[in-house]
């Protein structure tokens, strides 16, 4: 059989589970049945043409100062040392710098402009500089949460009420994924340059859509996705001797039964089987030329985030939806100078290699990338650190049908609120699903009596200025 | 106005008659509310921010002014014409709010109209009627519930589905009660008993297993949202295990469901309360709370309030009270005052916004009855073995009398001992000892050093410490005095700094010098675990500073292990720390040394000699190991009994309404404890009292709540035939589902608040009626007919839950202990699967005896890493209440159950079992398992399949031992087997067996 038949039975195969599965959601999920039956079918939510196919999000975990990356800030320079102004923090939230005396600390870095663009950039990202005209840096972002779990739960799910779905959940359930051998949302994580705050599984969790749509993590060691190892002992074809024996007997149950649930176990049987094989491929970098694997700088699988950059190309490659890189080092309360730069050292290369990758394979038209964390850092100082920010901070997007080599909006001159066309991360959201042609307003599931949706229930907006 | 397409209506119509057999007079809750609702109340509903036009829909009289709705004139009816006509200025609902009215509700709401637009009440606010259950008869009729299944059935032209059979019928029951399958033993008894109600023999036997009360906990667990972890940031763990053991020992108990609801929203505040009752009030303290650095106090109490009001009024009152936290409810009669008022009944719980150090006070230690008398025994002993080394008996006398004369003589002409400086750190750390935190030395180059070369810099903008852990052992004196020397730097000064002396395995030995900054201790509290010394020491100089052994608790009888010198905040430097005191001479400590150079003792310095020479008598050394390994068992056995936060009322905090749920917004109003208004007033019994948590449970359990009965039912029906009569369990609301047999639903909730509230009651009653005893096959119409089984015309196929799946696996392998309650256990778990969390760091250690093979609602729950096996299965993370676990079916399942240890190591013991018991050829041995897993035999087919993959693996183990004998290593122990071969080519079969679909499945 030629290779093309095979992909074309394998997604029809592909397909016809998806539907299968709606009964097994209906029959016992927490959605109301009767809204289940009129609403559109999982995967084929469509609402306009899409600019983008697939997603990779950067979270710059712990949350990566503007000042020293993005958003120079001559002003903030010039009163280092003197205190801030309370005009600007009065009525606020303040995390650990509650109640004590608030100055002003200069940029930690020296910025220069690159591209075309003139996008400014911090000197400790160098080879993010050098795709400044890919990037779309966004100045004006804020969020609700000013603690990490809550703020990464906002940025994920739109609020932070646990039980809701992430937003790569919310995807792979608009319009499903085009890989029918791996998940289609992918959750990697790694760490180093800074204090690793811990992340929570309810950051990829699929809430109270159905659980087939929820992330599933890689590890960086031991085997890459739980249980994906043989037992020990049982070889290859053992173990597929047992799989094909519990699909003949599921089939022979079936003739019995009549169960549309036996037939969807069993094409799960199928697809589980098809990741045990697929993922050890994936995994193998082995053969990825030597001057790919110079351009990220990593050592293929040592758990780094430029190899998991990598990851990410190849996982994009295969047709998986989401992927989402946590980097989890940016949590500089002290020492901010210094570990930012060690932080950046880390993630630079590798961003820049996955942008350069994508774009010389083709890839970064389909593939929106977001890079930047669940809040910024405070213009005052901590000791010689920065606390939490909420009111302003920044971000960029690459590829996807964003426009390269541009700034936009732009906090006040002591860098602490949005002030210039600011972004909400719910506007970020809608601006998201919009290029994988989903209108936010339309992409809702009933749960708890409301229409739920990603972006919640204030306005949220589509950014059009950045889009080309 | 003109339809816009009459031909689609009519079709539509017609569709709608066949399928539902809508000839009858419109029901309004059921067929025109939840249009209404979804389509009309957002912006024509009880919340008033949202309200256009003036116009509410949701209640009659609103509805009917201005001719919005002309009761029996559709054509004068402007809501009929705005939903259907085609000027999209005038369209409703309006385009943006992408709603869109389809045919068949356009029709509906005509027909309603026309028969003069009646309103009900919402079903769920109006108390539940006890109807008279249908006239229907016949030998399919076993109880009420039946007449009215099937008065519904007739109405729709179907009949019932035939009884199952036994085999079916008790595994069913079996999975259902108590959450585990039938023993083959099990099995033949009930196919043998000719009893006329042999069945209900079944039902009362299945209840009085310890294991109902597990399985019932379950459900119960996911609605309260018990875990063994805290939820938040770190997610670190915490001891709950008793409130789940008293949620257990309640089912089996058969406690009344209004008791049960008292004991958790009020046990303490019952007269007298038990240890039991304390326990269960715990419920209150089960939300996630945080430890992080940066949470504000303020902001993690609205948290936690708001948190309590979803819960209460979810898992009692179906209600979706919630909402109302930052605005009107959109769709139900809750108000954000409602919100509030329910909050300020949890006001006077005894809690703060930001803990730490994995504690969670108010806290009690729980042990369990064999434990408490363990206790006893030891603490008896104790005293006893003290009472023996505080006397004096003559021969001891004799001995120290001896021993003094010797000691005399060595110390003769030593140096009067006078106090000193005795130095843990002088200018570095000893040699050998550990240095821990921000150990940072500065060099006198380029900053100031008390003496020598050194000092230690500490700098920070929050909380920093140095750790010296000693390598020997520092036993104190009465008089000691501990110092440092420390210089703070006049720029930046620290606002606190602290010496803490580790003493007997604990840091509660802590002098502090300025603001009251580092919470350890307890900000605000002045003990010995956090006392005040008064100002900072003076900045730009060396200052030492001290603590006696008094003020920071520490006496002659501890061993001291580590010193810490901590600051809050700015730079200080750290220099040459010690103890001043009285040292050892000789061997012997330094006061015991300058008695025995005195020439006439005081008679407390005597009884001083006395109590040290009994310390080291040589007569005595067996009763002092005997009471240092009792103490340590004690020790031991403290760090072993669970605790459990409880609740303890103080004075009620003021609760405010935060406006749009802004917890740093305080211009809204103070609100005392009250419920939801509409629903009435409830009234303390003094009128200058405040309503207690007491009094919100006893109107909850109470005939005047229209809610909680039929909540607690309809959660009962979803247990037992999958799905709720109203199936959005979490919300009986206006948004949620009306209820497809309400008047079956009014009756089960009045028959069981006339029963008592009695649980097992109502579970005898639900599970010996027809409906859930029929068969789970359906026709082949069933999907045009009704699709997903709300007329019960058949019972109803599932997955079994993630538990039930790891118990039957452990269960039919013979590996399962079946021991009751205790601290949660660790299943095999993949390595790493915790790197992400922090502070502090975790690495699984999993189980390694007889606790590996426990019920799952024994596994410890961690919150936001729940074991992926459960999780693949839908358990949920219990972050929030979970009313309803989706039904699953992901590549993910298969996985865990071909892959994971702890199937392996079940398909593994199961192996063994099929050679030991399963007789001698591979046919007998396959239908033995067969029964075993299935309870029934398998069919030729299936035998075939299964004995040629045997065969085959036993071809390839044989030739390759090395692989047979890897797979019995899994689990906690090899086994010993003399065919390895043999034994692994059974494992495949039992892993084929563990896997199938029908394993898995209650039919």
């Amino acid at each position: 059989m030629n290779k093309e038949l095979l992909h074309l039975i394998n997604r029809r195969a592909f397909l016809n589970r998806s539907a299968g599965s709606i009964g097994a959601v209906a029959l016992g999920s927490l959605l109301d049945p009767r809204l289940l039956r009129a609403a559109p079918k999982p995967g084929s939510i469509q609402h306009h043409a899409a600019k983008a196919k697939y997603v990779i999000h950067l979270c710059m975990a712990g949350g990566a100062s503007h000042l020293e990356t993005f958003d120079y800030k001559p002003v903030l320079a010039k009163h280092d040392g003197k205190p801030m102004p309370e005009s600007y923090t009065k009525g606020k939230p303040i995390a650990q710098l509650q109640g004590r005396q608030l100055k002003i600390l200069g940029p930690q870095h020296e910025f220069k402009k690159h591209g075309k663009g003139g996008v400014e950039v911090s000197n400790i990202l160098p080879h993010i500089a050098g795709v400044a005209d890919d990037l779309c840096v966004i100045r004006s972002l804020s969020t609700d949460q000013i603690n990490h779990d809550p703020a990464h739960t906002v940025f994920n799910t739109g609020t932070s009420l646990p039980g809701r779905p992430s937003m790569g959940s919310w995807v792979n359930y608009a319009i499903g994924s085009e890989c029918d051998d791996l998940p289609g949302y992918v959750v990697m994580t790694s760490v180093g340059g800074g204090q690793s705050q811990p992340i929570a599984s309810r950051q990829w969790h699929s809430g109270f859509l159905p659980s087939r749509f929820q992330g599933v993590k890689f590890n960086s060691a031991g085997a890459p996705v739980n249980y994906i190892e043989n037992p020990k002992g049982v070889s290859l074809n053992r173990q597929r001797d047992v799989y094909h024996a519990i699909t003949q007997l599921n089939q022979q149950a079936q003739q019995q039964f009549n169960d549309p649930e036996i037939t969807t176990r069993i094409s799960q049987y199928e697809l589980a089987a098809k990741m045990q094989l697929s993922v050890p491929g994936l995994m193998d970098v082995s053969q990825e030329p030597q001057h790919i694997i110079d351009m990220y700088g990593c050592k293929p699988g040592d758990g780094s985030y430029a190899s998991n950059c990598l990851l990410a190309r190849r996982l994009v490659e295969r047709g998986v939806r989401f992927v989402q890189l946590y980097h989890r080092g940016w949590d500089h309360h002290g020492g901010v100078k210094n570990g930012t730069a060690a932080t950046a050292k880390l993630v630079d290369q590798g961003t820049a290699a996955l942008i350069t990758d994508l774009r010389q394979r083709g890839l970064l038209e389909d593939t929106l990338i977001i890079w930047g964390g669940e809040f910024g850092r405070t213009p005052m100082a901590q000791g010689s650190g920065r606390d939490h920010h909420i009111q302003g901070y920044s971000m960029f997007m690459a590829g996807g049908g964003v426009k390269g080599g541009t700034t936009y909006g732009a906090t006040d001159e002591l860098g602490y609120n949005a002030e210039k066309d600011p972004v909400h991360v719910r506007d970020l959201h809608a601006t998201m699903l919009h290029q994988l042609g989903i209108d936010h307003t339309r992409l809702t599931v009933k749960f708890q009596g409301l229409d739920s949706r990603l972006t919640g229930v204030e306005k949220a907006r589509v950014v059009k200025p950045i889009l080309s | 106005m003109t339809l816009r397409s009459t031909t689609a209506l009519s079709i539509a119509l017609s569709f709608f008659c066949l399928t539902s057999g809508w000839a009858k007079k419109i029901d309004f809750n059921r067929q025109v509310r939840p249009i209404l609702s979804d389509k009309c109340f957002f912006c024509h509903g009880p919340d008033k921010a949202e309200r256009k036009a003036k116009l509410r829909l949701d209640l009659r009289e609103s509805a009917l002014k201005n001719n919005a709705i002309v009761p029996g004139d559709v054509e004068k009816s402007e809501v009929f014409y705005r939903i259907t006509t085609e000027d999209k200025e005038d369209l409703m609902p309006p385009e943006e709010s992408h709603k869109h009215m389809t045919a068949e509700e356009i029709e509906i709401i005509k027909q309603w109209i026309k028969e003069g637009a009646n309103y009900e009440g919402q079903w769920i606010y109006e108390a539940p009627r006890k109807h008279a259950p249908p006239e229907v008869a016949g030998d399919q009729v076993r109880n009420p519930i039946d007449r009215f299944i099937q008065q519904r059935l007739r109405e729709e032209a179907r009949k019932p589905a035939s009884e199952a059979d036994r085999v079916m019928l008790i595994r069913r029951l079996s999975f259902d009660l108590t959450g585990l399958p039938p023993t083959p033993a099990q099995v033949r008894a009930f196919l043998s008993d000719n009893r006329p109600d042999a069945y209900a023999h079944l039902v009362e036997q299945l209840l009085a297993s310890p294991a109902y009360g597990e399985r019932m906990a379950s459900k119960w667990l996911d609605l309260v949202r018990y875990a063994d972890t805290v939820g938040f940031h770190g997610d670190q763990n915490v001891s709950q295990s008793p409130f789940r053991d008293y949620v257990i020992a309640a089912f089996n108990q058969n406690m009344r469901y209004d008791q049960f609801t008292r004991e958790q929203l009020a046990g303490d505040l019952l007269p007298n309360p038990t240890r039991q009752q304390k326990v269960a009030s715990g419920y209150n303290r089960l939300n996630m709370t945080t430890e992080e650095g940066g949470a504000q106090p303020k902001e993690y109490l609205a948290k936690y309030a708001g948190d309590r009001v979803r819960n209460t009024t979810v898992v009692w009152m179906g209600a979706t009270l919630g909402c109302a936290e930052c605005h009107d409810h959109k769709y139900d009669p809750y108000t954000m005052h409602d919100f509030y008022s329910f909050a300020a009944f949890f006001a006077d719980l005894q809690e703060v916004g930001k803990y730490g150090a994995r504690k969670r006070p108010p806290e009690i230690p729980v042990p369990t009855a064999e434990q408490d008398k363990e206790f006893a025994q030891l603490n008896a002993d104790v005293e006893a073995l003290k009472k023996k080394l505080a006397t004096d008996s003559p021969e001891l006398i004799a001995a120290r009398k001896q021993w003094v004369s010797r000691e005399r003589q060595k110390l003769a002409g030593s140096n009067t001992l006078k106090p000193s400086d005795l130095f843990f750190i002088e200018d570095k750390a000893r040699k050998g000892d550990s240095t821990r935190e921000h150990w940072h030395y500065a060099s006198s180059k380029d900053h100031p050093t008390y003496r020598g070369a050194f000092s230690r810099k500490q700098e920070s903008g929050g909380l920093v410490q140095h750790i010296l852990g000693f390598k020997n052992t520092y036993h104190p004196n009465d008089e000691d005095v501990f110092f440092s020397y420390i210089y703070i730097d006049p720029k930046n000064p620290p606002e606190t700094v602290m010496l803490q002396i580790h003493a007997d395995g604990n840091w509660e030995h802590r002098a502090f010098w300025g603001k009251d900054k580092i919470p350890y201790g307890g900000i605000g509290t002045k003990g010995a675990n956090h006392r005040p010394m008064g100002a900072l020491p003076k900045a730009g100089e060396w200052v030492r500073i001290e603590a006696t052994a008094a003020q920071i608790g520490v006496h002659s009888k501890q061993k001291i292990t580590a010193m810490a010198f901590t600051q809050h905040g700015g730079r200080a430097y750290w220099d040459d720390a010690g103890v001043h005191g009285v040292h050892e001479a000789k061997g012997i400590p330094g006061r015991i040394a300058q008695i025995l150079q005195t020439d006439t003792p005081t008679e407390k310095q005597n009884a001083e000699l006395a109590t040290y020479y009994r310390g080291i008598a040589p007569s005595l050394d067996s009763a002092r190991t005997d009471l240092a390994h009792k103490e340590d068992l004690i020790k031991k056995f403290n760090e072993n009994v669970p605790t459990m936060p409880i609740s303890v009322a103080q004075k009620p905090r003021m609760i405010r309404i935060l406006p749009r749920g802004n917890w740093m917004d305080e211009t809204g109003n103070e609100v005392q404890p009250a419920i939801p208004a509409f629903l009435g007033v409830l009234k303390p019994k003094n009128d200058n009292e405040r309503l207690t948590r007491l009094d919100l449970a006893n109107w909850i359990v109470s005939r005047d709540n229209p809610m909680t009965a039929r909540v607690f039912v309809n959660h009962l029906w979803h247990m037992f035939f999958g799905a709720g009569i109203s199936n959005v369990l979490s919300d009986l609301g206006n948004q949620g589902e009306p209820p497809e047999h309400p008047e079956l639903l009014d009756w089960l909730a009045v028959e069981f608040m006339d029963s008592g509230w009695d649980i097992q009651y109502m579970i005898k009653l639900i599970t010996q009626s027809h409906a859930y005893r029929q068969s789970s096959q359906p026709p082949t119409d069933i999907h045009e007919f009704d699709p997903y089984n709300r007329l019960v015309s058949i019972q109803s196929r599932r997955r079994l839950s993630a538990e039930m799946i790891r118990d039957n696996a452990l269960m039919v392998s013979g590996l399962l202990n079946a021991k009751i309650g205790g601290i949660s256990v660790h299943p095999y778990q993949p390595a790493g699967y915790y790197a992400q969390l922090n502070f502090p760091r975790r690495t699984y250690k999993h189980s390694t005896d007889e606790n590996q093979y426990r019920r799952a609602v024994y596994s410890h729950w961690q919150r936001t890493f729940l074991h992926p096996a459960l999780m693949a299965f839908d358990a949920p993370s219990r972050e929030a209440c979970t009313a309803q676990r989706p039904v699953s079916n992901t590549p993910l399942q298969a996985l865990v159950l071909m892959n994971d240890p702890s199937f392996v190591e079940a398909a593994k013991h199961f192996a063994i079992r099929i050679q030991n018991e399963g007789g001698n050829d591979i046919t007998t041995r396959i239908h033995w398992a067969y029964q075993e897993v299935l309870s029934r035999s398998p069919r030729d087919s299936e035998v075939k399949l299964i004995s040629e993959v045997y065969k085959k693996h036993l071809d390839e183990y044989l030739a390759d031992t090395d692989a047979a004998n890897e797979i019995l290593t899994v689990g906690l122990e090899k086994t010993e087997t003399k065919k390895p071969a043999e034994t692994a080519a059974w494992i495949s079969a039992a892993r084929i067996l563990l896997n199938l679909h029908e394993t898995i499945t209650r039919f």
